[in-house]
């Protein structure tokens, strides 16, 4: 494998590859349902301020998140 | 069992050090071998005078201990790096202060990558080491995972910090910007690196909450890149085991590329996805309401993140690199705008319903600050990276002045906001000791950055017309010394910002030194912060 593979690799199926990830990334983020999710999970730093959870404690969080 | 192979390995690590410390080729090895003999010295009779007593610790706390040491570390560091900017800045206005007695150890040249490393890396790195500690516990509702392995990372880290410093000072470097340690110190802080990342990904494994909070991707691109970026750009093979000296396995423009690919991804995970992490934390929580966008935080992500990558190239305009090369960083710099303007718009809106706690908050008007601050040099970078700016601007004080409104401004507020949070959690008090002096210090500080900012860009800007000025012979105007002395009123104004930003840390210090001894105790702790809903 040397440079110029390397390089011509690089730049055309990698680049499309990252691209389209990317494209799917922000697609992905917009799917339906996706809001109440995210709801959800922006709410993670308000929850366990003073202790971890315990594993009781995680299961309510869960079905309170879905 | 544990503990005695521990005790073998410091014993071993001492022994070699002590081995190396006797057959040093030059001071500055020497100097540093001292150094990791005693820390392991240190570490060895901690270890045993501590053995069969230790506790087990509770798995139902948060570890906060290293958070409580990186807050002191990262408060003593930032004061010690502004007095040396303050140092250096006074030097260059008034070169008398490079003083003979002291000349080979004390002179700009030798201060200036001490100033750098002091504020990036130790203010910088144990801010984002301890909140990373602190926001990846509360955010996974784990404990860290590792034990006593993030105690190694900060003690390694504290020690990165003086073998590199001292280096420095004795004449060990690489002479490479942001990356001047040399090899001895670079190979402990991989070993740190590495300890800091299974730290921070055991504990994400582990976490009871189903997603992993956007802080933490923040953080966790800031560990993984800045290893990559470390390895890469710290290939050098050391020309005796015996010498700090090493030669760098590349040479010419592929160096320059490395270490400027390096160095700008420096700036872009260490200075930006890092503190990010901080922005996504702390603001909501100073807030108390939620980010403005969790969707915009997640594209703001991965576009950060692949673009920033790419953008180094800018550092080498007009120089061997082919153009096309500079013509990538340039776009990609470009493009950047969009990220880093989504982040900071994501920020600010956080407190949208609550700007009211911008007159009653100081600490919120710090964060909205530096998210101002952020903005402001991320708009100003992709432009200075325009070729036809940047032949102006490069190698002018325009560039000091552009990382210092991004250094002070958004990596040094945000600091500063985070640390007022932290203290009265993390030692359980009620509240900060004086709020009015965190005022004082938001306006020495604010006011310090604007007439850093102002000078460096009327020093720049007139710097780099007189450089470029031609008679209608064609031939320059102005020799490099005359530059020199037409900016000496612009450096006398930058050092007295650095003398009020200076002042803003030391009464911040006072500030947190106090709430920890003068401020009464949280009695308990509530336990159910969350109701059951």
């Amino acid at each position: 494998m040397d440079y110029h593979i390397f390089r011509e690799f690089a730049d055309s199926w990698f680049l499309i590859f990252l691209f389209v990830f990317f494209l799917g990334i922000v697609v992905w983020v917009f799917r339906p349902g996706s809001r109440k999710t995210y709801e959800d999970t922006s709410d993670i730093p308000f929850r366990h301020e003073d202790k971890p959870a315990s594993s009781s404690d995680s299961g309510e969080n869960r079905d309170r998140g879905e | 069992m544990w503990d005695y192979i521990k005790l073998i390995a410091l014993g071993l690590v001492a022994v070699i050090a002590a081995i190396a410390a006797g057959n040093a080729r030059d001071l500055a090895y020497q100097v540093n071998a001292v150094e990791i003999l005693l820390a392991a010295a240190i570490a060895f009779i901690w270890v045993l005078r501590t053995m069969g007593t230790r506790q087990p610790a509770p798995q139902n706390e948060y570890f906060d201990g290293v958070v409580r040491a990186g807050v002191i570390a990262t408060t003593f560091w930032g004061v010690v790096g502004f007095l040396v900017a303050v140092i250096i800045a006074f030097q260059l206005a008034y070169p008398s202060l490079n003083f003979e007695w002291a000349q080979g150890y004390m002179n700009f040249g030798k201060l200036r990558p001490l100033h750098t490393s002091a504020v990036i890396f130790a203010f910088g790195g144990n801010a984002l080491i301890a909140s990373s500690f602190y926001v990846v516990q509360r955010t996974s509702a784990a404990r860290l995972w590792g034990g006593g392995l993030s105690w190694f990372v900060f003690w390694g880290w504290q020690l990165v910090i003086v073998l590199a410093a001292t280096g420095y000072i004795l004449g060990a470097t690489q002479s490479k910007e942001y990356a001047e340690p040399e090899w001895v110190a670079d190979w402990l802080i991989t070993i740190v690196w590495v300890s800091y990342l299974l730290v921070f990904m055991g504990t994400i494994f582990k976490r009871k909450e189903p997603h992993i909070y956007v802080a933490n991707w923040f953080y966790l691109s800031f560990i993984v890149t800045i290893a990559m970026l470390h390895l890469v750009n710290n290939l050098a093979v050391p020309v005796s085991m015996f010498s700090s000296k090493s030669v760098q396995v590349f040479s010419g423009v592929q160096d320059a590329m490395t270490q400027w690919w390096y160095g700008h991804n420096a700036v872009g995970f260490f200075l930006t996805a890092g503190f990010l992490g901080m922005m996504y934390y702390f603001v909501p929580k100073q807030a108390e309401r939620p980010v403005y966008s969790y969707k915009l935080s997640i594209v703001h992500f991965w576009a950060l993140i692949f673009l920033y990558i790419w953008a180094g190239p800018h550092h080498l305009h007009y120089t061997a690199l082919p153009d096309w090369a500079g013509t990538l960083g340039m776009v990609f710099s470009i493009i950047l705008w969009m990220p880093s303007w989504g982040g900071m718009i994501n920020g600010l809106m956080t407190l949208s319903g609550a700007w009211d706690k911008l007159r009653t908050d100081p600490i919120i008007r710090m964060m909205v600050v530096s998210v101002g601050f952020y903005g402001m040099s991320t708009f100003e970078g992709p432009m200075m990276s325009i070729k036809a700016v940047n032949s102006l601007s490069h190698y002018t004080d325009w560039t000091i002045g552009h990382v210092h409104s991004g250094a002070l401004g958004w990596n040094g507020m945000i600091t500063f906001g985070t640390l007022y949070f932290l203290v009265p959690r993390l030692w359980a008090r009620q509240g900060l000791y004086s709020l009015k002096l965190v005022s004082w210090h938001f306006w020495l500080a604010t006011i310090g950055i604007v007439l850093y900012a102002s000078s460096m860009w009327v020093a720049g800007i007139m710097q780099g017309l007189m450089w470029r000025e031609v008679d209608s012979q064609g031939f320059l105007v102005n020799a490099f010394a005359d530059t020199v002395a037409a900016m000496h009123p612009m450096f006398v104004v930058r050092g007295l910002g650095g003398v009020l930003y200076l002042a803003g840390g030391i009464i911040m210090a006072y500030n947190l030194w106090m709430t920890v001894a003068r401020q009464p105790r949280v009695e308990t702790r509530s336990v159910a912060a969350v109701p059951a809903e």
